[in-house]
C-alpha cells in the first residue's frame, strides 16, 4: 500500500528542498556518501517520486517528466559539487601531511669520479681522433729493443744504465718498464699500413723518487705521423691546432732546438698558455721533431720515401699547469677528494 | 756548463750591458737551455788593507783574538777584531768595511765584540766565496799579490764576474768548453768570434816514447786515436794560482787545488780537451796506453783501489797501470807541491770505452763526461801547448822539445746534402746561399754543385754524420721560427677501437654509479702479490726496484686498492668505493735469454716474433673496492653498509651493460672470505672474482673487517661482447604474474634454482626475480624457502591465469626433480 504521490511543481520543489538540505548538512565526504540514499540514491523520496512517473496518465506525463528531469539535474549537481568540495579539502589536508623539507632530500645514488689524468688523456685522444688519427697502445713492460734500440738509443746510451730505467729480472731477457710511450710508435709502424697517424697515450716509468714534481710512474701522450712529404711545418701545424683546442684560440706554440735520439731535427716545445694562473705565459710542454731515419729503418720504413714527425708531452705536467695542480702527490696518492673535485669535467 | 762572462768575452764580443741572463736568453735560441746564473754575491766596500799592528787578547772562553789596526786607505786606520792568527804585521789582507754584504745576505757593520768596536772584518777565502779555505784569513801575499792599500778587492780578485749556466744536450760535446759556447753565442747573435785555438801555436816535439796498443777495440773502435805529450821542467808546483784564474774556475764550478791542476782544468774548460799532468820524476820506462788485464789493480787519485776490467783503458809504465785513461789519474804519479818536472797528456779516447769505464767504477768525472760526448781530435796539441804556456807564465816552468804525438784520428767523412733536402724536411725554402753560409759558419767545408752540397763537418762535430743532421743545423741557426705552419690531413680514421670504446663505457659507468677512480703504482712486495694469487701466473720482478722489498710487478689490482683504501682511511675518508683500471703483469712462460737485434734495420720476422714472445702477458684488469657505508645515513634513511652484494651487483650490471652473460658461482678464492665470495665466469672461462676479502687480510692491512672487492679481466670480458646486439620483439599483450615459494635444501644456490625455472617454465616466461630467502619459522634447520616473482606473457594473446599456472607448475616440477624442492604450503 503505497502513499499517493502527486507530481506537481510544489511537491517536486518540496522534495528537492528537503534533499538539498540534507546534502548541505553533510560535513564531510563520508557523511555525504551516507546521505546518498536519503537524497538521490535508490529509495530516496525523489527516487520514489520519479518512479511514479510511468504510472501517470499520458496527458500529465510531459509536464511531470520535465519537472522530474530538472529536479534530478539540480540534485545531482548539488551532490557532486558538494562531493568535489569535500574531495578538495581532503586532498589539501593529505598534501599538507606529505610535505617534506625538499632541501634535506637524501642522496639515493652516490656519484663517483674519473681520475683527471684519465679524463685528460681522453680529451687529448678526442682531439686527434677528430683529425682522423687513431689511438695506439702497447705493453708497459717492454723489450729493450722497442724501448731503446729501435729508437736510435745506442747500446751505450746513458739511459740504458740502471740509474733511470727499471730493468726486469733476469736482465738477460732485456725487458724494461717502458721509459716513454715511444715503443708504441715503433710497434704501430711495424703493425700498420702506411701512412700512419697515431696517438699513443699511456703509463711510463723512470726511477725518480716521488716529490712535488716527480713520480716514478707517470703518463705521456705521444703522436706520430709518417707519410709522404711531411715536414716540420706539418708538425708545427698539428701542435698549434692541438694547443688551441687544449688552451683556447689564443694559444700558440714555439719550438726551440734540442736533442733526442729518435728525432732529427729535434725541438723543445713551449706553449703560450693564455689561461695560466697569474697571467698568460710560455710554458715548457714537451719535445718533438722529425722522426730520425734510423727509427724509420728499424721499423721497416724507407726514409728516402717517407718522412715523419713525432711529439710527446707529460700528462701530469699538462694537468699541473692547465688545472693548477701544485703537488704531484695529489695525483698519485689515490685520495678520493682529488678526483671528486673535478666531477667529470676538466 | 757554466760560463764565466769575462772568459766568454775573450773569444766573442759581448755587449757592455751583458748579464748572465742575457747570455742565456741568446743561447737558448740555438738549443742551449738555460739552467741558471752564478755570481759571488759580494757588495762593497771591500778593499785591500795592511795590518799595521795587533795585540793578542786571550778571552775567558779560551780563545785568543787579535785587536788589529788596519790601514784601509790614506790616513784611514780601522780597529778590527780578528779571530784568526795566521797573519803578520805588514800583511796585505782583504777588509770588508761596514756597508759591505757577503754571500747569504751577511751584512757587515761596525759592532761591539770582545770589548772593542770592530770597524769591519778581515775576510777568509771562504767568506769571499773564492774557495773552501777557512783555516785563517786570506793573505794576499799567498796568492802572489801585493796591491796598494785601499785597492778595490772585488776588482783585484775578479769577484765581480758572473757565470751563465746552460744545459748541453748529449750531441753537442763541444759545448762543454768556452770555445764551443763562444761559437754558439756568435751563431745566436752574429757577434764576432775568435777561436781560442788560434791564440796557440803548437811546437814540434819528439823524443818521449809512448806505446799505444789499440789491439782490443770495443765495437770495432780503437781505444786511442790521439795521444800528445809534452814535458815541462822546473815547475814551481807551490806557486799561487792567479786570482783571475781562481775566480773563473770557481764560477765554472771547480775547486782550486794547485797551480798545476788548476791550469789543466782551466785549459779543459777553455778548449774542451781533458788534460792530465804526471809527476815526470815518478814515471818509469815503458809509458803507454792499453787495455787493462783482468787481475790488475790501480789506486786512483781519490785514494780508492780499483780492480780493473779488461775493457778499461789504462795508462801504464813498467810498474803497471798508473792511470784510468780519460777518467781519473793514478796516485803513484800524482803531482805534489814538490813536483818540478811534469808530463802533460792531451789524448783522445773512444767515448764508449770511457763511458763504460766511468760507469763501471762509478766515476762520472769532468774528463769522462767530455770524452763520452766526443772531444775535438784536432785540439789536443793546441791544448797541450796552452797548458805549457800557462805553466811557463804562472809556475816558472820551462818548455822542452821532449814530447810525442800519436795521431790516428780519422778525418770527418763528407756528406752529400741534396739541394732540396732541407726544404723537404723543414718546409722552409732556404736559399742555396743561406744553406752554404750557415754550414760554413758552423765550421763545415762546403762545396756547392748544381744538385746539392758536398759537406765536410768540422772536427769538433762528430755528431754530424747524416744529411738530416745538417738540416737540423741549418734550421737551428736560421731559426725554428722560420718554419711555417701547415695542418696535415690524415686519411679517414676508424675512430676508437671497440676495446677503447668499451673501456670508456665501463669507466664512465663506474664513475656515475658511485666509484672513484684511483691510479696506483704497480709495484708490490712478494707478500702483497700472494694475497690474491688466483691466476696461477708467476710474477715479474724488477732488477732495480726503488725499495728493495717492493720488487714485484702486480699480478692483481687488489693489493694496490687495499693500500689506497688504507691511505684514505688514515685521512678519515672512511666510506670508499674506489676502482682502478690497469695492466697486471704475468711472467712469460719461456724465459730464454734474448739477443737483441740491431736497431739500425728491421729485424727478421722470426726475431720480431721472439721479441714479442719475451714480453710478459699484460691483461687489462678492473679492480673495485668497497668499504664503510655504501650510502651514508641521511634524513629519513638508514646507512647501507658496503658488502659482497655491492661487488656481485656490480659484476651483474657490467654483464647486463655489455650484453655478456656473466655466471656467478659460489667459490673460495685465495684472499677472499670463504663464505662470501664468488668466481665470475663467461662461457666457462674464469674472468674474475668478487665478494668480501678474508677478514684476516683486512686486519693485516689495518682495514675494517668487512671489505668487498671485485676484479675482472676486461680483455676477456670485452672479447665476449657481441659485435652487434640482435633486438628481440617487444610484446604488448597483458602479462600474468605469479609468485612461487619453494622449500629446499639450504645448500642449493639460488642461482641454480633460478636457472632451472628459466629453463623449464617455457617460452611464456618473460622475467623471473628472486625476491626472498626465508629461513627459520616452521622450516627444518637445513631448509630454506625461496620466493620468486614470475611474469608471463604471450606474443599473440592475453594469457589466462590457468596458462600461467601451468607454466609455473612445470618450473616447480623441474625444481623438484633437480633439487627436491617442494611448493611451500
Amino acid at each position: 500500500m503505497s502513499e499517493k504521490i502527486e507530481i506537481t511543481a510544489s511537491s517536486v520543489a518540496a522534495v528537492v528542498s528537503d534533499a538539498l538540505k540534507i546534502i548541505k548538512s553533510a560535513q564531510d565526504l563520508a557523511a555525504l556518501k551516507s546521505a546518498k540514499p536519503a537524497t538521490i540514491g535508490d529509495g530516496s523520496p525523489f527516487a520514489a517520486m520519479s518512479a511514479k512517473l510511468g504510472k501517470l496518465p499520458a496527458a500529465d506525463k510531459a509536464t511531470a517528466g520535465k519537472l522530474i528531469t530538472e529536479a534530478r539535474a539540480t540534485l545531482n549537481t548539488a551532490f557532486s559539487e558538494r562531493e568535489a568540495h569535500f574531495y578538495q579539502l581532503e586532498q589539501a589536508a593529505k598534501l599538507e601531511t606529505e610535505r617534506v623539507d625538499i632541501t634535506a632530500a637524501p642522496i639515493t645514488q652516490p656519484i663517483g669520479a674519473r681520475h683527471p689524468l684519465s679524463l685528460l688523456q681522453e680529451e687529448i685522444a678526442d682531439v686527434f681522433v677528430g683529425m682522423g688519427w687513431e689511438i695506439a697502445e702497447g705493453p708497459e713492460v717492454e723489450s729493450e729493443w722497442f724501448n731503446f734500440d729501435s729508437l736510435n738509443f745506442d747500446a751505450d746510451h746513458p739511459a740504458r744504465a740502471m740509474q733511470d730505467t727499471f730493468f726486469v729480472e733476469p736482465t738477460e731477457m732485456h725487458l724494461v718498464m717502458r721509459t716513454h710511450t715511444s715503443p708504441v710508435q715503433v710497434r704501430s709502424l711495424l703493425e700498420r699500413d702506411l701512412p700512419v697517424y697515431v696517438l699513443c697515450p699511456g703509463r711510463v716509468f723512470r726511477t725518480d723518487e716521488l716529490d712535488a714534481t716527480h713520480t716514478p710512474v707517470f703518463h705521456q701522450v705521444e703522436g706520430l705521423a709518417v707519410d709522404k712529404g711531411l715536414t716540420m711545418a706539418d708538425l708545427k701545424g698539428t701542435l698549434e691546432h692541438f694547443a688551441r683546442i687544449m688552451f683556447g684560440p689564443e694559444a700558440k706554440i714555439r719550438l726551440r732546438p734540442s736533442f733526442f735520439p729518435f728525432t732529427e731535427p729535434s725541438a723543445e716545445l713551449d706553449v703560450w698558455h693564455p689561461g695560466a694562473k697569474g697571467g698568460a705565459r710560455w710554458v715548457e710542454w714537451g719535445g718533438c721533431g722529425m722522426v730520425n731515419p734510423n727509427v724509420l729503418r728499424a721499423a721497416g720504413v724507407d726514409p728516402e720515401i717517407y718522412t715523419g714527425f713525432a711529439f710527446g708531452m707529460g700528462i701530469e705536467r699538462t694537468l699541473m699547469f692547465r688545472n693548477d695542480v701544485k703537488d704531484m702527490h695529489d695525483m698519485v696518492e689515490a685520495d678520493i677528494r682529488f678526483s671528486k673535485q673535478f666531477g667529470g669535467v676538466l | 756548463m757554466r760560463v764565466p762572462l769575462s772568459w766568454l768575452g775573450e773569444y766573442v764580443s759581448l755587449p757592455s750591458t751583458v748579464t748572465a741572463e742575457s747570455v742565456m736568453a741568446e743561447l737558448v735560441k740555438v738549443g742551449l737551455e738555460e739552467e741558471g746564473s752564478h755570481s759571488y754575491n759580494l757588495n762593497g766596500p771591500i778593499v785591500v788593507g795592511e795590518v799595521l799592528e795587533f795585540v793578542e787578547e786571550p778571552q775567558t772562553n779560551g780563545k785568543t783574538v787579535r785587536w788589529c789596526q788596519v790601514l784601509v786607505g790614506k790616513d784611514d786606520v780601522r780597529g778590527i777584531v780578528c779571530g784568526a792568527r795566521n797573519f803578520e804585521v805588514g800583511d796585505k789582507v782583504v777588509v770588508t768595511l761596514p756597508g759591505a754584504v757577503l754571500p747569504g745576505d751577511f751584512k757587515i757593520a761596525a759592532r761591539s765584540t770582545y770589548g772593542h768596536t770592530s770597524d769591519g772584518m778581515i775576510a777568509s777565502a771562504r767568506e769571499l766565496g773564492i774557495s773552501d779555505d777557512h783555516e785563517g784569513i786570506l793573505r794576499l801575499k799567498s796568492i802572489g799579490l801585493d796591491p796598494e792599500v785601499g785597492t778595490d778587492a772585488l776588482e783585484l780578485l775578479h769577484l765581480g764576474d758572473s757565470a751563465a749556466e746552460v744545459n748541453v744536450t748529449p750531441d753537442r760535446g763541444y759545448c762543454f768548453s768556452i770555445r764551443g759556447i763562444a761559437r754558439e753565442y756568435s751563431h745566436a747573435t752574429g757577434a764576432s768570434f775568435t777561436d781560442p785555438v788560434s791564440r796557440v801555436i803548437p811546437v814540434e816535439t819528439s823524443g818521449f816514447e809512448v806505446q799505444v796498443d789499440n789491439s782490443e777495440p770495443i765495437r770495432g773502435v780503437p781505444g786511442v786515436t790521439k795521444f800528445v805529450t809534452r814535458v815541462v821542467r822546473g815547475v814551481d808546483a807551490s806557486a799561487p794560482t792567479p786570482a783571475w784564474m781562481m775566480s773563473r774556475l770557481k764560477l765554472a764550478g771547480m775547486r782550486s787545488i794547485s797551480v798545476v791542476v788548476d791550469i789543466t782544468n782551466y785549459v779543459m774548460l777553455e778548449l774542451g780537451q781533458p788534460i792530465h799532468a804526471y809527476d815526470y820524476s815518478k814515471l818509469q820506462s815503458g809509458f803507454g796506453v792499453r787495455r787493462a788485464k783482468a787481475s790488475e789493480i790501480l789506486e786512483t787519485l781519490d785514494g780508492n783501489e780499483r780492480k780493473l776490467h779488461p775493457e778499461d783503458l789504462v795508462i801504464v809504465d813498467s810498474s803497471g797501470p798508473i792511470g784510468l785513461a780519460g777518467v781519473m789519474g793514478g796516485a803513484s804519479t800524482e803531482v805534489s807541491a814538490q813536483t818540478t818536472d811534469l808530463l802533460i797528456e792531451a789524448a783522445n779516447f773512444d767515448g764508449v770505452s770511457i763511458s763504460r769505464t766511468a760507469r763501471r767504477h762509478k766515476l762520472p768525472s769532468e774528463a769522462a763526461k767530455r770524452f763520452e760526448r766526443g772531444v775535438d781530435p784536432k785540439v789536443a796539441e793546441f791544448a797541450a801547448a796552452r797548458v805549457v804556456a800557462l805553466l811557463e807564465e804562472f809556475a816558472s816552468g820551462a818548455a822542452e822539445s821532449l814530447g810525442s804525438i800519436f795521431d790516428e784520428s780519422i778525418e770527418p767523412a763528407s756528406i752529400f746534402l741534396p739541394a732540396e733536402f732541407a726544404a723537404s724536411l723543414t718546409g722552409v725554402n732556404y736559399a742555396a746561399e743561406d744553406i752554404q753560409v750557415t754550414l760554413v759558419k758552423i765550421g763545415c767545408q762546403v762545396k756547392s754543385s748544381s744538385d746539392g752540397f758536398e759537406v765536410v763537418p768540422p772536427s769538433w762535430r762528430p755528431d754530424l754524420t747524416h744529411k738530416t743532421d745538417l738540416v737540423e743545423e741549418i734550421a737551428r741557426i736560421l731559426g725554428y721560427d722560420e718554419i711555417p705552419s701547415r695542418l696535415p690531413v690524415a686519411p679517414p680514421g676508424r675512430g676508437l677501437t671497440k676495446k677503447q670504446k668499451l673501456r670508456r663505457l665501463v669507466a664512465n659507468y663506474l664513475a656515475s654509479s658511485g666509484q672513484v677512480e684511483v691510479l696506483n703504482y704497480p709495484f708490490l712486495t712478494k707478500e702483497q702479490n700472494e694475497y690474491f694469487s688466483n691466476s696461477g701466473s708467476a710474477s715479474v720482478k724488477l732488477a732495480n726496484p726503488m725499495q728493495e722489498e717492493v720488487n714485484q710487478l702486480r699480478l692483481s689490482l687488489l693489493p694496490g686498492l687495499l693500500e689506497a683504501a688504507k691511505r684514505n682511511l688514515s685521512r678519515t675518508l672512511v666510506d670508499l668505493s674506489i676502482y682502478e683500471m690497469g695492466l697486471v703483469f704475468q711472467a712469460p712462460v719461456s724465459a730464454d735469454r734474448v739477443n737483441l737485434p740491431s736497431g739500425t734495420e728491421k729485424p727478421s720476422d722470426s726475431d720480431l716474433a721472439k721479441l714479442q714472445a719475451s714480453v710478459p702477458i699484460q691483461p687489462l684488469m678492473l679492480g673495485v673496492l668497497f668499504v664503510g657505508d655504501r650510502v651514508g645515513q641521511q634524513v629519513g634513511r638508514k646507512s647501507i653498509r658496503a658488502s659482497y652484494a655491492d661487488a656481485i651487483s656490480l659484476a651483474r650490471n657490467l654483464g647486463q651493460m655489455l650484453s655478456v652473460d656473466i655466471v656467478i658461482e659460489q667459490s673460495e678464492p685465495r684472499g677472499f672470505h670463504p663464505g662470501r665470495s664468488a668466481v665470475l665466469k663467461v662461457k666457462d672461462q674464469v674472468i674474475g672474482f668478487a665478494g668480501e676479502i678474508h677478514p684476516e687480510l683486512a686486519r693485516l692491512n689495518d682495514l675494517p673487517r668487512q671489505v668487498a672487492v671485485l676484479e675482472i679481466n676486461l680483455d676477456v670480458l670485452f672479447e665476449n661482447v657481441p659485435e652487434t646486439v640482435v633486438a628481440a620483439d617487444i610484446y604488448t599483450y597483458p602479462a600474468a604474474t605469479q609468485d612461487l615459494s619453494m622449500v629446499l635444501d639450504i645448500a642449493i644456490p639460488a642461482a641454480q634454482v633460478l636457472a632451472a625455472i628459466k629453463e623449464s617454465a617455457g617460452e611464456l616466461l618473460e622475467e623471473v626475480v628472486l625476491v626472498d630467502d626465508f629461513r627459520g619459522g616452521n622450516l627444518e634447520n637445513n631448509q630454506k624457502s625461496l620466493t620468486f616473482a614470475l611474469r608471463f606473457r604471450a606474443a599473440d594473446r592475453t594469457l589466462t591465469q590457468s596458462e600461467a599456472s601451468q607454466a609455473r607448475d612445470q618450473a616447480v616440477a623441474e625444481a623438484n626433480r633437480r633439487f627436491g624442492a617442494t611448493l611451500r604450503a
